[in-house]
């Protein structure tokens, strides 16, 4: 299979989309960006692989009916077996950087204790891991950082002893550890991985006899087979000025932007995009060709991340701010969406007080209409309008981009992808395609 | 309170919380062919808009009562709130009523805002007023005199009714008197600042951006008498000047807080076009050269006109004095060029005059001011700690 | 305005003007540091409505804080001047150009050169243009104390030099700057001299303008805007009027017609440019903490810069201004009135929708400078309408003078990338 690869490296996570050469989207990967952006990007196209081979998985599943009934419990328990095992490969990547780090002079005195220590943490963090990737099993990130750092931290509370081995030590160390093992890459290649999942997983899955075992056997087989290969890629993101793809193979996550906004919703004409450190609107013709685009300048004020300080200001997660304010019954004005002012005004209102959900209703409208003045300036709201980024998975700045949006321009078909942090990706990868297309 | 008090607090009130321009297009109802003529803050020669039968209104901006939802995309964010809210209150209709817009020559922002007023409405009359920069009468007199005529002319095309010298007169006349009411309400605001609160003073002042200059001599005039006779107890708060307030307005909520964190005003630069000229316009002779004098030789001080001797500050200092004011509060927009730009001098000629003073910047929605409040408290405590010393 | 001094750049080949004008601009600040010994007469006054011709009729020397300014922002010191000035109690929010300068003057008033530039004489405020000039002016006044020449140049708000503004500031020029300049210096006004410098300007000022009408070629043989600053810069600061300042346009037109005859490219920070692919007009000053990445944005992209609006703050003489000894006066005064920051906002975008016709231009920028409300409030506004009347779509950009808090490399590089590449993207559709 050919395959044309597309690379987002965004300023909280870097995306990867796989096209085959229909421009079928054939895999996709999401990986935190972390210090070092060329493991972010190999780590967010391994993901992408992953998924592709998955797919591959489900396909040759699929064109077998006698499968049928197989195929439905056999895949997720491929991908929970597979994302066992790579969790417990980069588990014991942190578990020789834990003793590495153990090992430093300035905790000569509590060597022994310590990395006795670390070792004990770190088996029952294995036994965990099971746990994390069971069938019902709920994860709040997918992320390894924040998995294994969640248990480490639980366990570190518990066999910290005050006096000879604290708790901060624990976590110093934990902190340290972490960063070589985000900012490199297994060894392992990925299609072991796969390979050893895929294997593990046709041992337990349950059986429905011995023909089917068999075939299912095959299909895995030829599913395993199937060479992936790489035909070009394309990169793009914000935020640094040197991205780690070669500058042939670069286009500006603008561009990017507004052609995978089309290949989602042909219709599409005007893109808003409102990310964690910056807003884009963003008009696109017919072709999905970019014809005039707006950002904010470099203060974030009115960005996700804005929401982000109110959201540690009150205690919640990000993802609750919004149902909170939809329970507002008005809403109080906010002219200041200052990201540095943020927390004061927050305890002023609420001092003064006005309710919680009401403040909230306010600053998501306040959000709404920075990027509302971006719109503008970019040539106004067109049928048909896609909203994109991590601020349009929230339904409060949804609404009110709504109601503004009609307001303002009258009434739009509002588009919002589920997918929508890929799109930036999807644009690069299409952009990828086409200039293969062009050169052949 | 007395019933008419009340009520007359009532009505300028409603007449500033208005971003419709409602009181002006209920004037233009009353004749079918009477014209608005708007101008931006500081100071346009309104005599000769009302002498050729116009009104003229003055446009302060959307304050914290207006949500801006289309000024914005005009303005880069580190530009002042006061374009963004005129932009805001011109492209959803509610100038219309205005046949003209002026803008003087504040500072860069709003002479550009001129141009823009151009581009956007290419219909309509509009004109940037460059006063002089030169104090001498044959070379700063003769080009404002020039001016002056000028927009005589485009007022007569404007009204269809070119004003004559009578109507001139008694324009002056008009707006002298108008200045001399407002004169007194400050002076007695000056002795005895507890009856009449800068939060009541500044609506009534301003309610004649709206209102023709005869009918708001008359409610000055009231204000100043129902105040006077209401039983209002001295309190024993800070007197301060307020500087920097001349084009966009603060919130009325941050002149509130200022009283509530006691401090007394006893002197600003609030509305400051309409208290313009220190000293009567001559009523006699030529009104255009009258006009053209008094603009050289009777205007305030602000950091819009150029100075041409002495240092910057002596009038404030002056202020301060004859006001018997105990501390002076710098109160300036953000990002307004002119204020901030000037502060050091004031700073300075503060210092060397031994007056307390304090700063801070504002926006006309600023919505929070519990920094101010603290602010603003901890500066009237000290001053009051420093003068009992 | 150039903002070549001392070191020249390391990487841009040196060419004979180049040289020519590093020495002059040496000389000149020579003159000023022996200024205290010759007992040479130094007037402070601005680039926009700077009456150098007159100046130069007194012999006194003219230091420019706006170009001192702009050379402390290339050799990284502008940071620490606004610092000064901000610990002074000067406010984040106003110009740099201002703080930037009363920082300097404060650490010692050392001039690009090293050496410390005299104190003046005389201030002499051609308010033109720009209202911060005014107060710049006063703020200097308090630390100098020396007398200030108020010239009050009327706003061109509707693009036309009306005779009484013409007059105005003939009269001004006749009753407060010449007496001024007779008072600080004690010589006569000689109308005589300043109508043979006058005759110089004009000479100087056909072959700037047969330069910078050169970038009408495609390709161009110069960058109008990056290389552009360069170009003007004897024309707009001390040497108008001089036959040094002819002798360095003669050389520089030779330069750039032999360039042009054999289809040369552009000078940019890595040598030649080899290939144009983009034709731009630019509006706005540029950023100058970060002039050379700034100015590598465009030319690693192949970008050229044709016609900007910034090299017209000094005069639009390719609108066909040229001073004119026969009428001394009133043709300083015409002078004034006719720069660029002088000019309505409507006349602003006539001016480059013109530019981006004749220049053959795939496209406008516009660089939005944190410091200059002269320049950039209703820049917004311009760019819809230049768009609009056009059909060439516009990028902005913001940054800051002198301030390298606000030069925000990455957030600007992505803008000019992507707008570069949306230019491409459009070209391939239409092809």
């Amino acid at each position: 299979m050919k395959i044309f690869v597309g690379v987002d490296l965004g300023s909280t996570t870097t995306k990867a989309v796989l096209l085959d050469e229909h421009g079928e989207p054939v895999g996709r990967g999401i990986t935190n960006s972390r210090s070092n952006y060329e493991v972010a990007s190999r780590v967010a196209r391994q993901e992408a692989l992953v998924t592709a081979r998955f797919n591959l998985v489900r396909a040759a599943l699929a064109a077998d009916p006698e499968l049928e009934s197989v195929a439905e419990g056999f895949l997720p328990l491929l991908e929970r077996t597979f994302r066992r095992e790579q969790y417990r490969e980069q588990l014991e990547r942190l578990r020789v950087e834990l003793q590495s780090a153990a090992r430093r002079d300035r905790h000569r005195e509590i060597h022994g204790e310590l990395r006795d220590l670390v070792d004990r943490i770190v088996a029952e963090m294995d036994e965990l891991a099971g746990r994390h990737y069971g069938a019902l099993a709920v994860r709040k990130s997918d992320f390894f950082r924040d998995l294994a750092g969640a248990d480490y931290m639980i366990l570190a509370e518990r066999y910290a002893r005050p006096g000879e081995i604290e708790f901060e030590t624990l976590s110093g160390l934990f902190d340290r550890a972490i960063l070589p093992v985000e900012n490199s890459v297994s060894e392992t290649s990925v299609e072991d991985l796969v390979g050893r999942a895929l294997d593990a997983a046709l041992t337990t899955a349950p059986s429905g006899g011995q023909g089917e075992t068999e075939r299912l056997a095959v299909a895995v087989d030829e599913a395993r087979s199937t060479r992936i290969e790489e035909v070009s890629s394309v990169g793009t993101g914000y935020g640094r000025q040197r991205l780690p793809f070669p500058k042939e193979q670069i286009r500006s996550e603008i561009l990017c932007h507004g052609l995978g906004a089309h290949v989602m919703f042909p219709a599409t004409r005007t893109v808003l995009d409102i990310g964690g450190q910056d807003t884009k609107a963003i008009q696109v013709d017919e072709n999905g060709i970019v014809t005039s685009f707006q950002m904010n300048d470099r203060c974030a004020a009115g960005c996700g991340r804005y929401l982000g300080y109110i959201a540690d200001e009150m205690n919640l997660g990000v993802h609750e701010l919004g149902p909170l304010a939809q329970q507002a019954t008005t809403c109080v004005k906010i002219n200041s969406t200052c990201t540095v002012f943020a927390g004061a005004e927050l305890r002023e209102r609420l001092s003064l007080g006005q309710k919680r959900e009401d403040i909230l209703a306010g600053l998501h409208r306040a959000i709404v209409l920075r990027a509302m003045s971006l719109l503008a300036r970019s040539g106004g709201v067109e049928e048909e309008f896609t909203f994109t980024g991590g601020v349009a998975r929230n339904p409060a700045a949804v609404a009110a981009l709504h109601q503004l949006v009609a307001e303002n321009y009258g009434e739009r078909t509002v588009n919002i992808s589920p997918d929508s942090i890929y799109t930036g990706a999807l644009g690069a990868a299409l952009f990828a395609l086409s200039a293969e297309r062009k050169a052949a | 309170m007395s019933t008419e008090l009340a009520q007359l607090l009532e009505r300028v009130r409603a007449l500033f919380e208005d971003v419709d321009f409602t009181a002006v297009r209920e004037w233009k109802a009353e004749g079918a062919d009477r014209k608005a003529v708007g101008h931006m803050p500081i100071y346009v020669p309104r005599e000769l808009i009302h002498a050729s039968g116009m009104l003229p209104v003055g446009v302060l901006g959307g304050g914290d009562r207006l949500e801006i939802i289309r000024g914005d995309a005009y303005f880069q964010s580190y530009i002042c709130h006061i374009p963004r809210s005129t932009i805001e209150m011109a492209l959803t209709g509610r100038l219309d009523a205005l046949d003209g817009m002026l803008f003087p020559s504040i500072c860069d922002v709003i002479r550009n805002l001129s141009g823009m007023w151009r581009l956007l409405f290419p219909d309509r009359y509009v004109r940037y007023v460059d006063v002089p920069q030169n104090f001498s009468p044959d070379v700063g007199g003769a080009f404002w005199r020039q001016e002056l005529e000028q927009l005589l002319d485009d007022f007569a095309g404007l009204s269809g009714r070119a004003a004559d010298q009578e109507a001139l007169r008694r324009s002056i006349a008009v707006y002298n008197e108008n200045r001399r009411e407002i004169g007194a309400l400050y002076e007695a605001r000056s002795h005895e600042p507890w009856v009449y609160p800068a939060s009541e003073l500044y609506l009534v002042v301003r309610a004649g951006n709206v209102l023709p200059p005869e009918e708001h001599t008359e409610l000055v005039r009231s204000y100043r008498q129902l105040a006077a006779a209401e039983d209002r107890h001295e309190q024993d708060l800070s007197r301060v000047v307020v500087v920097g307030t001349f084009c966009e307005q603060p919130p009325l909520g941050l002149l509130l807080t200022l009283e509530r964190a006691g401090c007394s005003i006893v002197d600003d630069d609030l509305l400051l076009g309409q208290r313009w000229l220190t000293d009567d316009v001559s009523e006699v002779g030529d009104p255009i050269e009258a006009l053209a004098t008094a603009y050289l030789e009777c205007s305030c001080q602000t950091a819009s006109v150029y100075q041409p001797e002495g240092r910057r500050g002596a009038w404030l200092v002056e202020s301060v004095r004859r006001n018997q004011a105990e501390g002076v509060i710098f109160c300036a927009p953000s990002f307004c060029d002119p204020a901030l730009l000037e502060q050091p001098m004031l700073v300075d000629a503060l210092a060397a005059a031994g007056i307390p003073h304090t700063q801070f910047k504002y926006a006309e929605n600023t919505g929070q001011f519990a920094a101010i409040r603290e602010q603003a408290g901890t500066f009237s405590d000290s001053i009051r700690l420093w003068s009992d010393a | 305005m150039s903002p070549e001094t001392g070191a020249p750049p390391r990487e841009i080949p040196k060419e004979r003007s180049m040289l020519l004008q590093k020495e002059m601009i040496a000389g000149h600040y020579q003159d000023l540091a022996s200024a205290p010994e010759t007992g040479r007469k130094v007037v402070y006054t601005f680039v926009p409505g700077n009456l150098t011709e007159l100046m130069r009729s007194f012999d006194v020397l003219p230091v420019l804080p706006e170009i001192n300014a702009l050379q402390s922002g290339m050799r990284k010191l502008s940071g620490d001047y606004i610092s000064e000035a901000e610990k002074q109690g000067h406010s984040e929010d106003v110009c740099t150009y201002v703080k930037c300068d009363i920082g300097m003057l404060k650490q010692g008033n050392v001039g690009p050169t090293g050496q410390p530039l005299p104190e003046p004489d005389l201030l002499l405020l051609s308010y033109t243009g720009c209202f911060t000039f005014m107060k710049w002016f006063e703020l200097l006044r308090q630390e100098y104390d020396c007398p200030v020449a108020m010239l009050h140049v009327p706003y061109q708000a509707d693009g036309t030099i009306h005779d009484h503004h013409r007059a105005y500031v003939v009269e001004q020029l006749e009753s407060e700057i010449i007496p001024k300049l007779e008072q600080v210096t004690g010589q006569q006004f000689d109308e005589d001299r300043l109508r043979a410098e006058l005759e110089l300007s004009a000479v100087a000022e056909d072959d700037l303008v047969w330069v910078l009408e050169s970038a009408k070629n495609v390709p161009s043989p110069i960058d109008a805007y990056f290389g552009g600053v360069y170009y003007i810069g004897p024309m707009f600061t001390a040497f108008r009027g001089t036959q040094e300042g002819v002798d360095y346009y003669r050389t520089l037109r030779a330069e750039i017609e032999e360039r042009l005859a054999a289809g040369r490219g552009p000078i940019t920070p890595d040598g030649e440019l080899e290939e144009e692919r983009y034709r731009l007009v630019l509006e706005g000053p540029p950023n100058w903490t970060s002039f050379r990445d700034f100015w590598r944005m465009f030319s690693e992209e192949g970008a050229v810069v044709v016609a900007s609006s910034y090299t017209k703050v000094g005069g639009l003489y390719d609108r066909g201004f040229r001073h004119d000894p026969s009428r001394p006066l009133e043709t300083l005064a015409d002078y004034c009135m006719g720069c660029y920051t002088n000019l309505g906002l409507p006349s602003r975008v006539d001016l480059i929708a013109d530019y981006i016709r004749e220049y053959r231009a795939d496209g406008f920028m516009i660089n939005s400078v944190k410091s200059c409300n002269s320049f950039s409030v209703g820049q917004l506004l311009m760019l819809r309408q230049l768009e609009e009347r056009t059909g060439v779509p516009g990028g902005f950009i913001e940054s800051d003078l002198v301030d390298p808090r606000y030069f925000s490399a990455a957030n600007i590089k992505n803008r000019i990338e992507s707008y570069l590449q949306m230019l491409e993207q459009k070209r391939g559709t239409a092809a």
